[in-house]
């Protein structure tokens, strides 16, 4: 039917769905992804054939029946689809992927390119965050579905969004002791936030049950707070936070840190994507049309959480999008109308996530209050003070300050800092964050050996 | 708060096959389909040493983007602990 190569990385929802419908039209997509199994992180399965045994209720919760619906879809596609486990997309060159696959570098050419990457936790550092017990929110929730561990005894939540209280929750269901459930976003936000949450009334309800439950087994949860430091010898043994201007000490063994999320946008920048910075997230996304045709490169197409954050949800109707643009591109005829709908339904997402995003919003004014010595970038041990010190010698943009303090340099290629970073430079400066840039790409992505580097240019 | 043994505890998904490893020249044992950071931190408060300031890190993300738990097998080849499943017999090295 058509010799057109379609690939798409990433095999949670977003991508799933894509690969679904574009299977559905008689195409034959490749499917990478870094994870053995599908299902991406927000449903992240055990591993296979090791003696796993918890349902997707127990894994899932109320999501349990999203997740069997698309492994359900994954089980009737997977004949169908090439599917790449394991591969580590980490640069792109003209039409050409380039991944490391069980050690080896591939290049896998492309006609058009589907990225489902995701996200990753949105954090702000404080002092005493690399101490060993602190980890992501989203560190905290693959410990517990992945492995079937938590990160410790005596787990304090702290950050901002949704994912703080679903992840307590699930802590304390396991039987772990939730020290304490702190937010940075104040009540007053959040309230102001309801009317657009409104368009979600199931997911909305869905929160406010976690929050209840919690509440109801005896656990504090705190809103409005400002934390101030971590403190431990050996290991985090104490978050320290300011509520009502008042400190308060939350004893704890492990903390799991998370502002919301952001997206994981490497490879379409390295495809030559356009970016924007978007003000209700707080984030610089890549540019899309309304079915996620990247501005700016033809032929690549950005679906779920990727392309901004739009929850899990969102992701599969982006991901349905995304195959449909692709179908539509290749002059392919529609099977159906399917498509309105979708776009109709994404609409009230979008109006959900504004709401979230106003009621959660990332900390940034935090910045400026950060010690000097608060370690920005874990990679590189640069420090806020750092930061400051180039915008006082005149450095006004993020690549001009990596290049001088090496923030963002790193093996993580400033994913952790990154958004920091920024706010700590424009807070000295005086000006919107947006006006200091964003940290650039630079191949590979992630790391890799050295011979994996080498390969055609040779 | 004082720490029992490692940084991690186990809640779930206890029946599975044990698997014996070697951490620093130490036998140690972790259960199958554990991933290196998962047996490292049931019995260590941390994976490795910072390269620049000595302190301990115990990895951050656990989704292969920090880059924060870098260990190493006994021919030195480097392994990211949180994306690398243990196996039987693997020898595993966290200090230089």
């Amino acid at each position: 039917m058509s010799d057109q190569r379609i690939v798409i990385v990433g095999a949670g929802p977003a991508g799933l769905r894509a690969a679904e419908r574009l299977v559905d039209h008689g195409l034959r997509p490749i499917l990478l992804d870094e994870a053995p199994r599908v299902g991406g992180r927000i449903y992240q399965q055990a591993p296979e054939g090791a003696g796993f045994r918890r349902n997707a209720k127990t894994l899932y919760g109320f999501e349990a029946g999203k997740a069997e619906r698309l492994f359900a879809t994954h089980a009737r596609i997977r004949d169908s689809i090439e599917h790449r486990a394991g591969a580590v997309a980490f640069d792109i060159a003209d039409d050409r992927l380039i991944a490391l696959i069980d050690g080896e570098r591939q290049e896998i050419g492309f006609d058009r390119l589907v990225l489902a990457t995701g996200a990753m936790d949105r954090v702000m550092p404080l002092p005493g965050w690399t101490l060993p017990g602190v980890f992501t929110l989203g560190a905290a929730q693959i410990a517990l579905k992945h492995q079937g561990c938590a990160i410790g005894h005596h787990v304090a939540f702290l950050g901002a969004g949704p994912l703080l209280y679903l992840a307590a929750y699930q802590y304390a269901k396991a039987g772990v002791t939730v020290a304490a459930v702190v937010s940075s976003a104040s009540l007053s936000s959040i309230a102001g936030s309801l009317p657009g949450l409104a368009a979600q009334p199931t997911t909305t309800a869905k929160g406010f049950a976690y929050i209840a439950k919690l509440r109801s087994w005896g656990i504090p949860v705190i809103g409005g707070a400002r934390p101030s430091r971590l403190l431990g010898r050996d290991t985090v043994e104490t978050l320290e936070v300011l509520v009502d201007g008042r400190i308060r000490n939350i004893d704890c063994d492990a903390v799991a840190l998370g502002y919301g999320l952001k997206s994981e946008t490497q490879l379409a920048e390295l495809c030559g994507a356009q970016f924007a910075y978007d003000r209700d997230q707080q984030q610089w996304v890549p540019e899309i049309d309304a079915y996620g045709r990247a501005i700016g490169r033809q032929g690549v197409y950005l679906a779920g959480d990727g392309a901004g954050i739009g929850g899990a949800d969102a992701a599969e109707l982006r991901g349905m999008l995304a195959a449909e643009a692709v179908l539509q591109d290749l002059g392919l005829p529609r099977r159906d109308e399917k498509a309105d709908a979708v776009l109709k339904s994404l609409q009230r997402w979008r109006q959900f996530r504004r709401a979230m995003d106003y009621g959660f919003p990332f900390p940034g004014v935090f910045a400026k209050e950060l010690p000097d010595e608060t370690v920005l970038c874990r990679c590189e041990n640069v420090t806020a003070g750092e930061v400051r010190s180039a915008a006082d010698q005149g450095l006004r943009e993020i690549n001009r300050v990596k290049a001088a303090t090496r923030l963002g340099m790193g093996r993580c290629q400033g994913r952790i800092c990154g958004a920091a970073g920024a706010e700590v430079l424009a807070a000295r400066l005086g000006v919107s964050v947006d006006s200091v840039g964003r940290l650039r790409t630079q191949p590979p992505i992630k790391p890799v050996p050295i011979a994996a580097l080498a390969g055609a240019d040779e | 708060m004082t720490r029992i043994a490692g940084l991690f505890r186990r809640v779930a998904e206890r029946d599975r096959r044990r698997i014996a490893f070697t951490l620093d020249g130490e036998a140690a044992e972790a259960f199958e389909g554990d991933t290196l950071l998962t047996a490292i931190l049931l019995i260590r408060d941390h994976i490795r040493i910072a390269e620049f300031t000595e302190a301990p890190r115990a990895g951050f993300c656990l989704m292969g983007a920090c880059q924060d738990c870098w260990v190493a097998d006994a021919d030195g080849r480097p392994l990211r602990a949180c994306t690398t499943t243990v196996t039987e017999g693997m020898s595993i090295v966290t200090r230089k």
